[in-house]
């Protein structure tokens, strides 16, 4: 599943991020694959919002389908 | 070594004394540390080439650079190749971190010591680490980096001293490098130095390379280790700030504080300083006063009637010009950006930015975009400068083409909003309605026309904090000042023109010949000519036109709307031609000319009988 089918609340593991500028963005952020992230808001057909820890970022929703997620 | 001493030189710095670049994170309370440990002596300073202004201050023998808040070493956007210009030319780094976001900001941290810079690490906001019921273990945190950690929180001016202490006992240590990157680099034939690694991570290019993601992950995973072993996290917790943030993000909850913020500054502007504080400043105190004493004491000396014209006539230099410049713009230019600063410092701003994510893709935008535009409404030159943050040139377009276009700068707006509040609640409604249908309109016009597609959002919200009062009031004097600096000799230059034109009888022909669109088109009073003349010059400065001109409501509302609509002023168009060509900008700004006559004639065509 992809990161635009999450829902808010649910907690999800990166698995892949596709883009290069997105992966290298996420790991400065302080997020990679294998980090646990939770939705805390979903504007629907618009951005997800996550939390890992205390930092909070905002993801598009074009870049958000190329990030694969699991459970 | 690559040395940038050159921009050292522009930007003035002492050359006797050695430099400490205070380097973090945006928003880890970087500038706090910063003027409480140099005190009260700031210099402000442009970067050479770019928009990022560097403040810098002295701390005994040493200057004190506050560099632009980066996440990494690298070059993605200007502050970071301002931050890594000065980086890579000083050897002593004290590194600022917020010590709730340390996964984050440890990656940046680990990256200074890999570059083998002599640091001192403050972990600052300690104070919400207690609060937030976190436990970070310092000693193991010291020994895993290797280098001094001093614990602060420099709102409460806790912990400077022991910086302080630390600085003069001059304990800035390289660090432990992260494990592996040697033979990573070695693998790939480069050297484990500071030209190697700058090579290896592409830090010069803003593009990626495999190597550098390869580091990039090598890094990340160690710092994950140090923070997973260093900081112990109570996640039940829930604490209010999260709990604000999502309310803010989430769309139900979140548009109408947006609305209510919006209208809370339309009602400071434009109901208590456009009205209250300008009607004492420009009507009492520069309108009667000033202008009777300046008045009383030029016309016994002054006999030619050509001079006197255009020092004390209607449109004189020193009557009319005093009397908009610091009765009128200066409160409203305070105001503005007495407001901004607040919206900056609060971390409000990037939220905002995942709220109008989904309506400004329909644009050709990301929400990214949506910061540019706000500062628009500051100063629409500042703005399209600041269009630079954006993610492509298509982006950049089409963002300058709606701030030449739609947005209304501080006074202007100011004048705007007070002008507004006397015609009545609903003209407001259709005010807003109007520009943000032209907004809309011509947005996806533009991105249906301009080839690809808008870049994905992708940023950092931080944490929410109450904006402390001396950095607001410090940040308003600064961006205040700066903004009138700019002006004035615009503002000179334009009452010249028009009190040239004014006692030439030239004024007075091009009225004559502007007559059929000005009173015919647009069902205007003919002094409306003037008005667009100055709004030519400087937006700001034809919208004070507007408030002594007499009207109908309708007039008054063709009018704004027109104005608000008409062409980017004098400055504003350098810098789209600067940023973007003379061909583009001519398009804007004969686009924005005939958008605005239209608009307004439709308009006068229904309002005005």
């Amino acid at each position: 599943m992809t990161l635009d089918m999450v829902s808010k609340g649910q907690e999800v593991v990166i698995k892949s991020i596709k883009s290069k500028n997105a992966r290298i963005y996420a790991l400065r952020f302080g997020i990679n694959e294998g980090s646990r992230v939770k939705c805390i808001a979903k504007i629907n057909n618009g951005p997800v919002i996550l939390r890992k820890n205390h930092q909070e970022v905002a993801i598009g929703r074009e870049l958000a389908k190329q990030i694969e997620i699991e459970q | 070594m690559h040395c940038h001493c050159q921009s050292f030189e522009l930007l003035k710095l002492p050359q006797d004394k050695e430099i400490i670049a205070l380097v973090g994170n945006p928003n880890v309370g970087k500038s706090v540390v910063f003027s409480k440990l140099t005190g009260k002596y700031v210099e402000v300073s442009n970067f050479p080439g770019t928009t990022v202004d560097i403040n810098y201050g002295f701390y005994k023998n040493y200057v004190v650079i506050d560099t632009p808040g980066v996440y990494g070493i690298s070059s993605f956007n200007d502050e970071e190749v301002v931050t890594r210009d000065i980086v890579l030319s000083v050897d002593k780094v004290i590194n600022v971190v917020d010590a709730l976001h340390l996964d984050r900001d440890l990656f940046l941290t680990q990256q200074l010591i890999d570059y083998q810079k002599d640091i001192i690490v403050v972990l600052n906001m300690f104070d919400e680490v207690k609060k937030n019921d976190m436990k970070i273990d310092i000693d193991a945190l010291k020994k895993t980096l290797g280098v001094e950690v001093i614990v602060t929180s420099a709102t409460k001016a806790e912990g400077i001293e022991k910086l302080q202490e630390a600085i003069d006992k001059n304990l800035f240590r390289k660090g432990n490098p992260t494990p592996q990157l040697q033979k990573l680099l070695q693998e790939a034939g480069m050297e484990f130095s500071e030209d190697g690694l700058t090579t290896a991570e592409n830090v010069f290019n803003s593009s990626i390379s495999e190597l550098q993601e390869k580091i990039y992950s090598l890094r990340r995973s160690h710092v994950d280790k140090i923070f997973e072993k260093a900081v112990k996290f109570n996640t039940k917790k829930l604490e209010i700030k999260n709990r604000i943030s999502e309310i803010l993000v989430n769309p139900i909850t979140g548009i109408p504080i947006l609305a209510a913020t919006l209208y809370i500054m339309y009602y400071f502007m434009g109901v208590l300083v456009a009205q209250k504080v300008v009607d004492f400043t420009m009507n009492k105190v520069m309108g009667e006063y000033y202008i009777g004493f300046i008045k009383g004491l030029l016309t016994p000396f002054v006999k030619n009637i050509y001079i006197q014209k255009i020092l004390i006539g209607n449109y004189g230099l020193l009557s009319m010009f005093p009397v908009v410049f610091l009765g009128l713009l200066f409160p409203l230019v305070v105001a503005f950006h007495l407001f901004m600063s607040i919206l900056e410092d609060s971390g409000y701003l990037p939220r905002i930015a995942a709220l109008v994510d989904k309506v400004f893709n329909k644009i050709g935008l990301n929400g990214k975009a949506i910061i540019p535009i706000i500062l628009g409404f500051g100063c629409v030159t500042m703005a399209t400068m600041t269009t630079r943050i954006l993610g492509s040139k298509r982006e950049r377009v089409i963002t300058m083409f709606l701030l030449g276009l739609a947005i209304p700068c501080s006074a202007q707006l100011g004048i705007i909003s007070g002008l507004i509040a006397r015609l009545g609640f609903w003209y407001l409604v259709v005010y807003i309605l109007i520009i943000g249908l032209i907004f809309g309109i011509v947005g996806r016009v533009l991105n249906k026309v301009i080839q690809g597609s808008p870049t994905s959002l992708f940023i950092d919200l931080p944490t929410l904090r109450v904006p402390l009062i001396l950095n607001v009031i410090k940040k308003t004097y600064y961006k205040s000042k700066n903004f009138l600096i700019e002006a004035l000799p615009i503002f000179v230059l334009a009452t010249l023109i028009l009190g040239f034109l004014d006692a030439t009888g030239l004024l007075k022909i091009i009225e004559d010949f502007t007559q059929p669109l000005v009173t015919g088109f647009l069902k205007l009073p003919k002094q409306m000519t003037e008005v667009f003349i100055l709004s030519i010059i400087r937006r700001d400065y034809g919208a004070a036109g507007l408030v002594t001109i007499p009207t109908t409501k309708g007039q008054m509302f063709v009018a704004l709307v027109t104005t608000t609509l008409f062409v980017p002023c004098i400055t504003s168009f350098a810098m789209m031609t600067k940023e973007s060509g003379l061909k583009y900008s001519l398009f804007v700004w004969v686009s924005s000319a005939v958008i605005a006559i239209l608009v307004g004639g439709l308009l006068a065509h229904i309002m005005i009988a």
